[in-house]
């Protein structure tokens, strides 16, 4: 890769992983603007309904989650700079930190759905609504696991992009010289930070508006 | 080595990217963007002969009011088929993944392009799309269309349409990897002293498809997740009498779909703009707006999605808006024709296969892009928006312009990529013929919608017969004009004259250096030009006498 990047002037201060990467974050943010214009639709045409089956969601653990990811933002930035400052073995703990708060985001969330589907609230399955409302109730739910669900991939995949880079600190492949992966790392994770951003409100406080 | 005889080393002057290794791996694991063009180009060949069949089908039934060789399911399923084979797995991949794959480093005198890994990977993504597609029709195919219009793709279709929005969707991928390669290559791999303003036209028209690809195609992606899903579990979002809404699907399909067209047509343009300044001898007519022109198609192609759904139940100010806006990019398309017809004005002009093909395809845009405006205008959309007009309309565009300029370019590209020549004459005719079968198959179709024809039908009025054989003739002769390319080239891949370095005389980089090129694409580097196109329309004209 370097190797062809050679060839021409190439800036000094980012990299073409860095614009690329940066690329792929303004296709992320497609990605998940078309289920916001979705979610912003069928919301005008269900204003009730999307509030009461957004008082159905639990709350306190959103919100819990929200301490947990914006936290975990925070340790991966962190982590990047650290690295960068050469603080190798805090860097190290710091993504560590990172990884664990990932991980507990993903359980608080999977006991989250399973208490969704106890609730019924799976708009595939014996749905829990039956009043007037609940064509435009299923749509929410639609539209919460979508939105979630994209959202927990792109999680799952950020965890398995920071075990790489786990293993890379700890073994000393990235250092303070070569430490352009874990800073591309972070920016991924902002990305997902920032989604849940979006999600939390749109979600979990409908009703409370 | 050791015992190197002091003698001038030949440069590494044997040696280029196609014989870098012989053996089928060497290819399927090369990062090499040539290569890796030559991969793309290989597979949507046999997507476009798929597609082609299935057109050849369904003019085949054309040719009569009444079924003639197949029923009317099968009818669906052959235009489905064609939309969706011809519209992402040829068109959108056509000029970029080929011949921008292959030229845009070494027009940017670069030795590859900024990722070469991801663009590898971007084939195998295509290439697995493509297999879904192919399950698709051994499955019997899919019913809907290419747009997949709600409620019949959710609710009603009896077909494999999961499987499709599965090809279609995993193919989005190696969109956006291709796009993204692009950007990168053209901001961080530019030869020192290479300025925007020295790029060629090419560079700018694959550098604003790949923004669009960047940013256009995720939203298909997840519109179609929606759309499965909503197949699956019928959850409403899209079904009316569920309280979703349909037309919200379209609105989506067609954020996407709409600037998909750009996609299309945008790096046409840039081959025309390559072919024409070289057989004119003369530089690009207003070069500056020519690049603005680019980026200002790229920037209101987003925002005109919504004239696709003029009679499908939109606002009626929406509408009017929309309509505004689809006239709007009339202008900057406008640039570009007048620009190159400027160019040609006093230029040093001759008709090689190249030029044929590019002259082909500014007439045949002129036509589509006119008929655009028919189509931009609400009252008139009204009416023509379900005949056969619309269709006429898209294919001067799609085929006559950006098939055409994909011929053009593979002509004029041909002797750098493979070091061999093509029959001259050959190629002419195959121009021609292409020109002739073409306008004979589409225009017949205009005056069939002002008519009133509807399109989609496998069956029409008989007083609709006449047009209806002629165009099906057309399509004969046009068929007959895709098989002499596919011949007269394969014939001089094995064949043909050596190729020169600069067989036309042409100043972009990429004819500085080897034909075919060197792995690295350049021997030594490349120089560059004070400006682009610096051709001189007078001394070829002393030259030719």
């Amino acid at each position: 890769m370097s190797a062809s990047a050679e060839a021409a002037g190439r800036r000094a201060n980012d990299s073409d992983s860095e614009v690329g990467l940066w690329i792929f974050l303004a296709s992320e943010v497609m990605f998940f603007g078309l289920l916001l214009y979705g979610y912003t639709i069928t919301r005008i045409n269900h204003p009730q309904a999307f509030a009461e089956a957004s008082a159905q969601t639990d709350v306190l653990l959103g919100s819990i989650n929200c301490f947990v990811i914006f936290t975990s933002s925070l340790t991966m930035a962190l982590a990047a700079r650290s690295l960068r400052l050469g603080a190798q073995q805090a860097s190290l703990r710091l993504l560590g930190a990172t990884w664990a708060l990932g991980l507990l985001f993903l359980a608080i969330k999977c006991y989250e759905y399973h208490d969704d589907i106890d609730k019924h609230l799976v708009p595939w399955g014996q749905f829990a609504f039956h009043g007037p409302l609940a064509a435009g109730e299923r749509m929410f739910f639609f539209m919460y696991f979508v939105m979630t669900g994209a959202h927990a991939i792109h999680m799952t995949v950020g965890l398995g992009i920071l075990a790489v880079m786990l293993v890379g600190v700890a073994r000393g492949t990235y250092t303070q010289r070569n430490s352009e992966a874990v800073e591309l790392a972070a920016l991924y994770w902002a990305l997902v930070d920032t989604v849940w951003i979006f999600l939390y409100p749109i979600l979990y406080l409908v009703h409370r508006s | 080595m050791s015992t190197a005889v002091a003698e001038p080393a030949p440069l590494e002057a044997e040696g280029n990217y196609l014989t870098n290794g012989y053996s089928l791996w060497s290819w399927l694991t090369t990062t090499d963007h040539k290569r890796i063009a030559i991969l793309y180009s290989v597979t949507i060949t046999a997507f476009f002969f798929m597609g082609g069949a299935a057109a050849t089908l369904m003019r085949l039934e054309l040719i009569s009011p009444t079924p003639l060789i197949m029923g009317a399911e099968t009818y669906n399923k052959l235009f489905t088929a064609h939309g969706v084979i011809m519209v992402w797995f040829f068109l959108i991949p056509s000029i970029p993944a080929t011949l921008g794959n292959f030229l845009i480093p070494m027009m940017v005198g670069a030795k590859d392009v900024a990722l070469p890994r991801v663009n590898l990977l971007s084939w195998y993504v295509f290439v697995l799309g493509g297999c879904f597609v192919i399950v698709t029709l051994i499955a019997g195919g899919i019913d809907t269309g290419w747009t997949f219009y709600t409620p019949y793709s959710t609710r009603f279709s009896q077909t494999t349409v999961i499987y499709g929005l599965a090809g279609v969707f995993v193919t989005g991928f190696s969109s956006i990897m291709t796009g993204l390669n692009f950007i990168v290559t053209v901001h961080r791999l530019r030869a020192p002293g290479l300025t925007w303003f020295k790029l060629p036209l090419f560079v700018w028209a694959i550098y604003a498809t790949s923004i669009i690809l960047v940013l256009a195609t995720p939203v298909l992606a997840m519109t179609l997740v929606l759309l499965a899903m909503e197949r699956l579990f019928h959850l409403g979002i899209f079904d009316a009498t569920l309280g979703g809404d349909p037309v919200l699907f379209q609105h989506m399909f067609w954020f996407y779909s709409h600037p998909a067209v750009y996609i299309m047509v945008l790096p046409a343009m840039g081959v025309a703009s390559e072919v024409i300044t070289c057989f004119a001898r003369k530089p690009v007519f207003g070069y500056r707006t020519m690049a603005y022109a680019i980026a200002a198609i790229a920037a209101f192609g987003f925002m005109v999605w919504g004239h696709h759904m003029f009679v499908a139940g939109q606002s009626l100010y929406a509408s009017l808006v929309f309509s505004f806006l689809s006239y709007i990019v009339a202008i900057p398309s406008a640039i570009k024709v007048f620009n190159w017809t400027a160019t040609l004005y006093k230029g040093s002009i001759t008709f090689e296969a190249p030029m044929l093909y590019a002259l082909g395809f500014v007439g045949l845009f002129l036509i589509g892009g006119l008929t655009g405006l028919y189509l931009a205008s609400l009252g008139m959309d009204a009416d023509l928006s379900r005949t056969y007009f619309v269709v006429a309309h898209f294919h001067y565009v799609m085929v006559g312009g950006s098939v055409m300029a994909y011929f053009a370019g593979i002509h004029f590209w041909w002797p750098k990529i493979t070091g061999r020549m093509y029959s001259e004459s050959w190629a002419r005719l195959g121009a021609i013929v292409i020109f002739v079968g073409f306008n004979l198959t589409f225009f017949p179709q205009f005056i069939l919608g002002i008519e009133g024809m509807p399109r989609r039908y496998f069956e029409y009025a008989p007083h609709f017969q006449f047009l209806n054989i002629l165009s099906s003739a057309g399509a004969s002769i046009l068929a007959a004009g895709y098989a002499l390319p596919l011949i007269y080239l394969t014939w001089s891949t094995l064949h043909g004259a050596r190729a020169a370095d600069n067989p036309w005389g042409a100043r972009g980089l990429e004819w500085q250096t080897r034909s075919p090129p060197p792995v690295e694409n350049f021997d030594r580097p490349p120089r560059i030009p004070e400006r682009p196109y610096d051709y001189d329309p007078e001394a070829a004209e002393q030259a030719r006498r």
